[in-house]
């Protein structure tokens, strides 16, 4: 158990800075992306025009944090049904041959 | 950041990209036809990059960045068939989600296929070799995974960028300011996490570790002994 704990910490220390830097100041906390689309008309002088727009964006922003946790929950179920799928597995294996168990 | 960056990169990033996606999926055709076995670590290590890059999570910076996911990948299967997995994700986001792009998809495959996974394999190896603790060689792995995506996303928007006084060098720096120190926090969590999923592949499927060549017979005995 005992990176579980230390995952958690590192998990919480994370929060911990996240509360302390929300409670510092006005943050935005907008995406790095948007961010670097800044950065690009500082330094061009706001000359440069994007020349190709997405395909299809999200008509809004409840509609785009579905998708992204369907995308989340899609993955977790991968990797939890797997996980899950062994640990059956190999208990089944060791209550079936108790003798080859260390 | 659709159409951000100029024609001209767009092809370069995806005339160097393309090849090695291609030949990653070349190599991932026939390790799942020789090894069927392997075909659920895969999907494990797909899902985790989908998990990963999903999570827009806030930094110290005051803007919020999201991991990738790419260091498990890296690992057990090496950058070329984790090129794959974060291209398949990274048309997803593109496509359905308007994050990323489809004119940067050459760019966000080199720094999050291709760069960040063979960081994360070249830790990893190195790690190995001077008899680093497994866990913390991966958690170091899937860190330096991590932030290399967005050192060489820097890098990319740097090139296509310069400023008009300081050059290259200082758009650098505004972009490394941007997602560099965004980043770090980030790349730590994803580091940690990535540790604790490669524990229970280690419990659960040390035989195919064994197969991959990722640890020795040794080490994953003792591993799945320890409790830790």
């Amino acid at each position: 158990m005992k990176l579980e704990y230390i995952t958690l910490a590192i998990i919480l220390i994370f929060i911990a800075a996240f509360a302390y830097v929300s409670s510092m100041g006005n943050h935005e906390w907008g995406g790095a992306d948007d961010q670097a689309g800044n950065a690009i008309d500082k330094l061009t002088g706001g000359t440069y025009q994007p020349w190709a727009h997405s395909i299809w964006e999200p008509p809004s922003g409840e509609i785009e944090s579905l998708l992204f946790a369907l995308q989340a929950a899609f993955g977790a179920i991968i990797i939890g049904y797997f996980l899950g799928y062994y640990r059956g597995l190999a208990k089944a294996k060791a209550s079936a041959h108790p003798e080859e168990r260390q | 950041m659709e159409g951000f960056l100029p024609l001209y990169w767009c092809v370069l990033w995806y005339a160097i990209s393309l090849p090695v996606v291609a030949y990653g999926a070349y190599k991932m055709n026939i390790m799942i036809k020789e090894n069927r076995e392997i075909l659920p670590l895969l999907a494990v290590s797909g899902a985790f990059i989908f998990v990963l890059s999903s999570l827009k999570m806030p930094s110290v910076t005051g803007s919020c960045s999201h991991p990738t996911g790419t260091g498990i990948g890296a690992i057990l299967f090496g950058p070329w068939i984790t090129s794959v997995l974060s291209t398949v994700v990274l048309i997803f986001q593109a496509v359905f989600l308007a994050h990323g792009g489809l004119t940067t998809l050459g760019a966000n495959t080199f720094s999050m296929g291709i760069v960040g996974p063979t960081v994360g394999y070249l830790v990893f190896k190195t790690c190995r070799k001077q008899n680093v603790n497994l866990y913390l060689t991966v958690f170091l792995a899937a860190l330096f995974a991590d932030w290399f995506t967005y050192i060489v996303t820097s890098i990319e928007l740097a090139l296509a960028f310069p400023a008009a006084s300081g050059g290259l060098l200082a758009s650098l720096k505004a972009f490394m300011g941007v997602f560099a120190i965004t980043q770090i926090p980030l790349a730590i969590v994803e580091g940690a996490v990535s540790a604790l999923l490669f524990k229970y592949i280690v419990q659960l499927r040390g035989d195919v570790l064994l197969k991959l060549n990722v640890a020795s017979q040794d080490t994953i005995k003792r591993l799945q002994e320890a409790s830790i």
